[in-house]
């Protein structure tokens, strides 16, 4: 009996756990997910729930719910993977051999890697959206904020779900207004990037946004240290920017197993092909999701096309064959635009995410990096879409393999 | 794409004002391209940084991060940034001969 190990039971290792359960043999292989926790949740869901859209209770599920039967689920922490012996240390104190490893334990936030971000004021003034405490804390501080200079800081590159921070602007700026309180409320971006966003076409559009909604961008900000009495960022070069309420988005790490292990980069990331996904230099490990240092965006739908890649080459892979299907960087991503609107965009690790209309047989077409209510509904649409097919493995109605069709060349 | 003349040898640059051509760089140049962007002299420091990078990149394809840098180069973040003033990633990428920091999204 063979033994295919998934580290992790998020959005990449369910849906790995899912296509692997029906396409691996039962009398020849068995699947094992562990995870440190039994609570799923729905992530995306995190950004609306300052807002009061969502409340935490309806965005987070049973985990071991979309495992399927033959799945074994193992409650623990992970402690360390030593890819020589083939073997996963857990706290539990059990050691797990494997012969198939995925590593999909995802990407965290850690405010404690910036000077005086993490202090008694974290909580009070200081806030994150990227974690179930930090979203309902925020929710509960807005409900009776009278106003001032909100400020949203992007500490460092990457983080998960880049388009998010954005979103959270669009969102604040709908929010003060609808309560008839935005004329009180300065709303900031401070960012390491050179503008909006990163890719050049959709950073203008989303710059032009920003502008628009009266959002005020200080784009190359590299943060350095955060003075919570005086309330300020200061930059490494001394730059600073003062706020009322900020509104965080920590250095995203790798979980520290990876750093236990001696497998991560500077960030715990795993070095990881960004064509096969197989772990770089190590013999039957892939690496899925957040957990990777592919340059592509760490998002859910990326999860999903990736996995699609995976399961092709972990197929080939435990018959002897050389993987040779290969991720094209795949995403696609809707972004909230507050307002009932949304808008969408679809690139690669080539292709920047480009204007024009994305169809979807059904249901599209969709507009690429423009405002509709369409892509509000593509949006608010996706927590059905996440629970019922997409961590289920089922095929989506878009091709892992991004398309020309529709987008506008410049 | 531009162009720049050093030492009555045009060298093409990539859309970025980068070297086009990796294997065109050279010490000299490097002092040339950090002469034009406003840092006067480059110290045993900035070298230590500037040769960190260009084996990072020959090695792995593309530039260190910032964070990778302060942990490997030996050179405190601070101090990177009085080195290289306004995104040390970036414009010891440029001075070192090599394309801009891909970053990640
Ligand atoms: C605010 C926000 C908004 C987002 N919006 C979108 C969106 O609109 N669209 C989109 O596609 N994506 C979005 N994302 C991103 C998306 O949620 C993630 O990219 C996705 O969940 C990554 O899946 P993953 O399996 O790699 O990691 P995760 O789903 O985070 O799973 C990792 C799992 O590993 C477990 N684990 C880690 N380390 C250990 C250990 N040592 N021991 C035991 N267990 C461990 C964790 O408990 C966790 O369950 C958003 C994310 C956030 C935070």
């Amino acid at each position: 009996m063979r033994h295919m190990l998934i580290l992790g039971g998020g959005t990449a290792g369910t849906i790995m756990a899912n296509k692997l359960a029906s396409a691996l043999d039962e009398r020849d292989w068995r699947i094992t997910v562990v995870d440190a926790t039994e609570e799923h949740y729905y992530q995306p869901g995190f950004l609306f729930v300052p807002f009061g859209i969502y409340r935490m209770r309806e965005i987070v599920k049973p985990r071991r719910q979309f495992l399927p039967g033959r799945i074994q689920f193992i409650l623990s922490g992970i402690e360390r993977i030593d890819a020589e012996k083939k073997t996963v240390m857990l706290s539990v104190g059990e050691s797990l051999r494997y012969d198939c490893l995925i590593i999909a334990t995802g990407a965290d936030i850690h405010p404690e890697q910036t000077d005086g971000l993490f202090d008694e004021e974290w909580g009070r003034s200081k806030f994150d959206f990227y974690t179930p405490k930090g979203a309902d804390r925020l929710a509960q501080f807005l409900k009776g904020w009278q106003g001032g200079k909100l400020v949203l800081s992007i500490t460092e590159m990457p983080i998960k779900c880049p388009v998010a921070p954005l979103e959270f602007l669009f969102l604040a700026d709908a929010y003060f207004t609808e309560r008839g309180m935005r004329d009180k409320v300065d709303i900031h971006l401070v960012t390491p990037l050179s503008g909006a966003f990163t890719k050049p076409t959709s950073s203008d559009v989303l710059g032009e946004f920003l502008e628009r909604k009266g959002i005020t961008v200080t784009p190359d900000f590299d943060l350095g240290r955060v003075d919570s009495k005086e309330k300020k960022l200061v930059a490494w070069d001394e730059t600073e920017v003062s706020y009322d309420l900020l509104v965080s988005i920590p250095t995203n790490m790798g979980n520290a197993c990876i750093a236990r292990s001696g497998m991560g980069n500077e960030l715990n990331f795993v070095p990881t092909d960004k064509q096969t996904l197989k772990a770089d230099g190590l013999e039957d490990v892939f690496v899925l999701g957040d957990a990777s240092n592919l340059p592509s965006s760490k998002a859910g739908s990326v999860a999903h096309f990736q996995s699609e890649i995976l399961f092709q080459n972990i197929l080939e892979h435990i018959e002897g064959r050389p993987a040779c299907a290969h991720f094209d960087g795949h995403a696609n991503c809707f972004i909230e635009s507050g307002f009932g609107k949304g808008l969408l965009i679809d690139f690669n690790y080539e292709t920047e995410p480009l204007p024009g209309e994305f169809p979807l047989p059904g249901i599209g077409p969709f507009k690429l990096l423009q405002e509709s209510s369409i892509n509000h509904y593509g949006k608010m649409m996706f927590r059905w879409v996440y629970w019922n097919l997409l961590l289920r493995g089922v095929e989506l109605p878009i091709e892992a393999e991004m398309s020309m069709a529709g987008k506008q060349v410049r | 794409m531009g162009t720049l003349s050093i030492a009555g040898k045009t060298i093409e640059l990539d859309a970025d004002g980068h070297l086009a051509n990796r294997t065109d760089w050279t010490e000299d140049m490097a002092r040339e391209i950090a002469a034009q962007d406003g840092i006067p002299e480059l110290t045993p420091q900035h070298w230590a940084v500037i040769n960190f990078m260009r084996t990072v990149f020959a090695k792995e394809g593309d530039a260190p991060s910032i964070r990778r840098l302060t942990k490997e180069s030996g050179v405190d973040t601070k101090t990177l940034y009085q080195l290289f003033p306004k995104g040390p990633a970036k414009r010891a990428a440029k001075i070192a001969g090599l394309p801009k920091p891909k970053g990640c999204i």
